[in-house]
């Protein structure tokens, strides 16, 4: 009576039951999403060993395999190990978190525009970040803090704004927006009054890229998105509920505001992450979900999907970041925002089809 | 019939408001209110719009906190347990649920039972037999894999009801069930809270507009106005064209109802039946 079993109730798709010790742990497998899943995440996999394995310095594929298991030479071991492996990795890492960030507002606020690049982080993190470039001309530890602050203390105002004894989706979006819009003029403001050195440096910031990722910085980024990942899973079972609606989450023992407060510190937290790192890399958190959405043909936005989704476009576009104009090296928002675009007229003539 | 008959110095009943004020922010709806929901009774609150009666229903779901007085559950302020423990004993449809996009009839169902699970224990042997048989008792199990969303109205409400079955509560609240459904459906739906009141012994306290099915599926109907109870009783013992005057406004007759032999209330309205200007 357990291991995998086939559901006696029909969902309407492919589910396995799991249940193991003796009905102690017991789970519904979509069997499609999990197949799914599993294929983004080979898929990232393969471009991030072709991404290894490509640029100025042609390794081949065995080499780069090698490499990792620690049995290459000292050359392709520093340039596999130590110049495009931190890269890479992070690609993979902060495209998960931006994935499942982008779910989490998503279904915060019910609307598939609420992310944290429509909700006014990625203009504030921008916003602190200038100020450190410009004005104080910090190290790459302060514009780290500077855009977390900014970020945070963006996503803050934008909460409190659209506080109005509790938070509602819509109203989330639509003050984001308006925030992101004043936040906007005060960075082209500061853009202004910068040197031109300085202003480019900050505008390569203000896209989002991964050059000159270090070990280092892929160590930090892990640690914290340890900490991260598992906590956001352990909200989505709360957060699928509150999909409901306030009345029925409630009535079925979700405590609403609290797991609204908590998807909204766990959501920011991921982003702010990813923009402390590499700058605010825009789209992937508002297109992985969706994508992976109707990949899937699940109910609502899931936050699995959406990380391996997350995963596989930003090591996608890095790749492109690397290739597409080699030897020269787009920052890799670059492409996201044109991977974006070519997301938002998909969905257009989607809707304008119905 | 005896299931009905009050019982003489009866127990605390299972839920119940005491000396209850509740409102929204500052405007109080209701002002310490008294009333005790018997035990499996299927209880109907009727009264105009803007009495207080779907207020009420949401301070007896915990919903919503009365600013003085009390709910109280199985002898507890219903505000001392923590929710899941009050999910866990009763549950509410309440007026408006949103179904999540490309959602399925057996999923939505499935999400009543969350106050069951644990994160190592999400779908065990009991969720799965709850789950269908909520679908066999609202006779949903053949739409089992549509869309909710692809539903009519009908079956749609049906779905919910039987997400609410799902989590097995003795107490079930509805805010407003029939709302929105044909009068077939209606009827439909009414028939299906008698059943499970008799049969699974459910207490059912549902909202309700319309007075004659009030009248007809009530074991015990609660007569609001301007947030106060007017009357209380079985339909038969206290419906009366003073009290449908005096709830409601309407001038009325009030007759038996020959199906059921409960009153069934006819408004009297304004001016000449066109029938009964004789030619001459």
């Amino acid at each position: 009576m357990s291991g995998l079993q086939t559901s006696a109730v029909d969902f309407g798709r492919p589910i396995g039951v799991l249940r193991l010790w003796g009905g102690r742990l017991s789970q519904r497998l979509d069997l499609r999403t999990l197949m799914l899943c599993g294929i983004m995440l080979v898929l990232s996999l393969a471009i991030a060993l072709v991404t290894l394995a490509s640029g100025e310095f042609k390794v081949s594929l065995g080499e780069v395999a090698g490499a990792l298991v620690g049995q290459a030479t000292a050359r392709v071991h520093m340039v596999v190990v130590e110049w495009r492996l931190p890269r890479t990795s992070l690609a993979l890492i902060m495209g998960a978190a931006l994935g499942v960030s982008g779910a989490i507002f998503q279904s915060l606020t019910r609307n598939p525009l609420g992310s944290p690049d429509v909700i006014g982080f990625n203009a504030g993190a921008y916003s602190g970040a200038l100020i450190v470039i410009v004005l104080l001309n910090g190290s790459f530890y302060a514009v780290a803090g500077g855009a977390l602050a900014g970020g945070i203390l963006s996503a803050l105002l934008v909460y409190v704004l659209a506080w109005r004894g509790g938070v509602q989706g819509f109203r989330l979006i639509i003050v984001g927006i308006g925030v992101s819009a004043m936040l906007t003029s005060l960075n082209t403001y500061l853009m202004l009054r910068a040197d031109l050195e300085v202003a480019m440096a900050a505008a390569v910031w203000g896209v989002g890229s991964l050059n000159g990722m270090t070990l280092e910085r892929l160590w930090q980024v892990a640690a914290v998105l340890a900490l991260l990942l598992p906590a956001a899973l352990f909200l989505s079972r709360p957060m699928r509920q509150l999909e409901l609606g306030d009345d029925a989450a409630r009535s079925l023992g979700v405590n609403a505001e609290r797991t609204r407060l908590a998807m909204t510190v766990v959501g920011v937290a991921l982003t702010a992450t990813v923009t402390a790192a590499a700058g605010p890399i825009s789209f992937v958190a508002l297109a992985a979900p969706q994508i992976a959405r109707r990949l899937t043909g699940s109910a609502g936005v899931a936050l699995l999907p959406s990380a391996a989704m997350g995963a596989l476009l930003l090591t996608a576009a890095d790749y492109l970041a690397q290739r597409a104009f080699a030897p020269t090296q787009l920052p890799v928002g670059i492409v996201t925002v044109s991977i974006g675009g070519l997301y938002f007229a998909w969905l257009l003539m989607r809707e304008a089809k119905r | 019939m005896n299931q009905h008959a009050p019982i003489v110095a009866a127990a605390e009943p299972r839920l119940a408001a005491r000396n209850a004020t509740i409102g929204y922010d500052k405007r109080i709806i209701a002002e310490r209110l008294n009333v005790a929901i018997p035990d499996r009774s299927l209880t109907v609150i009727v009264g105009p719009n803007a009495c207080g009666k779907s207020t009420l229903l949401r301070a007896l779901s915990r919903l919503l906190k009365p600013t003085a007085g009390d709910v109280v559950l199985d002898g507890k302020t219903i505000h001392a347990y923590a929710a899941r423990d009050v999910a866990q004993r009763l549950g509410l449809l309440p007026q408006t649920s949103i179904a999540p996009d490309g959602i399925t009839v057996a999923d939505l169902v499935a999400r009543g039972r969350y106050p069951h699970q644990k994160l190592l224990r999400q779908w065990s042997k009991e969720d799965e037999a709850a789950v269908v048989e909520a679908m066999a008792a609202t006779r949903v199990g053949p739409l089992s894999r549509r869309l909710v969303d692809e539903l009519s109205g009908g079956q749609r409400q049906r779905v919910w009801v039987a997400m609410v079955l799902a989590q097995q509560t003795p107490i079930l609240l509805l805010d407003e069930p029939t709302t929105f459904l044909d009068i077939a459906h209606q009827i439909e739906l009414l028939d299906l809270l008698r059943d499970l009141n008799r049969r699974n012994g459910h207490t059912i306290v549902a909202v309700l507009h319309d007075l004659n099915q009030a009248c007809r599926y009530a074991t015990h109907l609660i007569a609001m106005r301007d947030g106060a109870i007017v009357a209380e009783g079985r339909p038969q013992d206290i419906v009366t064209p003073t009290l449908v005057e005096d709830v409601f406004g309407l001038p009325c007759v009030v007759i038996e109802d020959p199906i059921s032999h409960t009153p069934l209330v006819i408004p009297r309205g304004s001016g000449v039946h066109p029938f009964e200007e004789k030619p001459a």
